[in-house]
């Protein structure tokens, strides 16, 4: 069957890993090629690039960098952070990414998911999806989580499934920071209606939580991570392997 | 050296790097002759069934394939390539392939339960047919390697060296004679994968 899948999510600027990394034996920390090897080397099943940049030029840059990623690294590659059209997606395909991840682009544009996945496949389109509590009601946020577009989070995500969305990244801006374990009751409430792939973000602090999200909610089939990764207060090695321990599928 | 075949279905980057990272000259090509003239052939593919057939019977580059596969080259189709290699598909409707594996594809719906997500996407483990193939020579049973696809070989019996389990046990790998296919993605599936494409390019 399925493995479960851990990946981490690196977020890229001007052609360096933003937020501070503590790995020893790497020779330069921020370095996104080395960062994602040492990844690909110690277990991520997945690894998520993300273009956090802003102006054209700076968006060539990661481009470039995401070739050099590519070409080095031999598992699923995700691309996410400003794709607004096809072109975009045309981009960072050229340069190796197998998926692409799509959000505030597609709040924008809705018609976006459904072209991308005509044309590329429902499994190179990934929806990514920052979402809020608003008044007990869970509501997408765009802009990075800082801007309410007060539309249902549920009717979203559907709506992007039945566009053609592949797969779900469901990042719980609630408990994103905190490291008190994953958005159980929103990642469950998704897994409810959707049949896609559902990937958990946000909130996870140690190993436990892992391990609390794959066995409270069978359907959900990766947890995503960046800090705890990074700063390694979770090794992704012995993750997996605490996974393994407790029955839970994962590749060693 | 290693042609893979350009037919313009894909992007072949990723494919074309990891023979680089083994260290085997590779060259990423459409021309007919500098594909009768390489030691091994990779068919790669992505997308639909019908599309892909299309471009490589008229551009007559099936014929190179068959021809170099009858003259005992060693050619190895990846997923989608894979599936090119078997007598005909039905993936929406009734397609012709290339006829080297006996065989044809067909839907995974048609033989896994129905709450099982569909594409078959992931990191699943092989499990050996019969005694380990030299393709394998380089990997252990129940390594784990990089699936996506909806449709798989069936009615391959002969050839399949390696099953996948996802509620039943879908044809991961086939051989017949010099022909090889499998339906993961040994360019995506880490260490294990580059192991594979290093034996098959150490096929006589």
């Amino acid at each position: 069957m399925i493995t479960k899948r851990i990946i981490p999510c690196l977020d890229v600027k001007n052609g360096r890993v933003v937020k501070g990394v503590n790995f020893t034996g790497l020779l330069d920390v921020s370095s996104p090629v080395e960062l994602g090897k040492y990844y690909s080397d110690n277990g991520a099943d997945e690894l998520v690039f993300y273009d956090i940049t802003a102006s054209s030029e700076d968006r060539a840059i990661f481009t470039d960098i995401l070739k050099e990623v590519a070409s080095t690294i031999f598992i699923p590659l995700t691309v996410g952070g400003g794709i607004n059209t096809l072109n975009d997606f045309d981009r960072v395909l050229k340069c190796g990414a197998d998926k692409v991840s799509v959000n505030s682009g597609a709040i924008k544009n809705p018609s976006l998911i459904y072209e991308a996945a005509k044309r590329y496949g429902d499994q190179c389109v990934v929806l990514s999806a920052d979402v809020k509590r608003v008044d007990g009601v869970f509501k997408v946020f765009a802009k990075g989580g800082r801007e309410n577009t007060g539309m249902d989070a549920l009717e979203w995500i559907k709506r992007g499934v039945d566009n053609g969305a592949g797969e779900i990244v469901l990042n719980s801006i609630d408990t994103d920071g905190v490291k008190k374990g994953f958005d159980l009751e929103m990642l469950k409430a998704v897994c409810d209606i959707v049949s896609v792939p559902v990937i958990a973000s946000g909130g996870a602090g140690k190993v436990e939580d892992f391990i609390e999200l794959f066995k409270t909610l069978p359907k959900v089939d990766a947890g995503l991570a960046a800090s705890i990764f990074h700063f390694g207060e979770v090794r992704i090695n012995e993750l997996k392997k605490a996974l393994k321990d407790n029955d839970i599928l994962v590749r060693l | 050296m290693v042609a893979i075949i350009d037919y313009g279905v894909g992007n072949l980057f990723s494919l074309a790097s990891s023979f680089k990272q083994i260290g085997v000259n590779v060259v990423v090509t459409g021309d007919k002759e500098v594909i009768k003239n390489a030691d091994k052939i990779i068919l790669p593919g992505v997308g639909a069934f019908e599309d892909a057939s299309k471009k490589l019977f008229s551009s007559k580059l099936s014929d190179v394939i068959v021809e170099q596969a009858q003259k005992g080259v060693p050619i190895l189709g990846i997923c989608l390539g894979m599936q090119l290699l078997f007598q005909k598909s039905y993936e929406y409707g009734e397609h012709e392939g290339l006829g080297l594996i006996k065989g044809e594809i067909r839907p995974i719906k048609e033989v896994i339960p129905s709450h099982l997500k569909i594409p078959h996407i992931g990191w699943n483990a092989l499990k050996f047919s019969k005694e380990k193939n030299q393709l394998f020579k380089y990997i252990n049973e129940n390594d784990c390697v990089y699936f996506v696809h909806s449709f798989y070989g069936a009615n391959c019996e002969d050839s399949v060296i390696a099953t996948a389990e996802y509620g039943a046990p879908l044809t991961a790998a086939v051989v017949c004679k010099n022909v090889y296919g499998c339906q993961f993605h040994p360019e995506k599936s880490g260490k294990v994968g580059l192991n594979i494409l290093r034996a098959f390019c150490e096929m006589e």
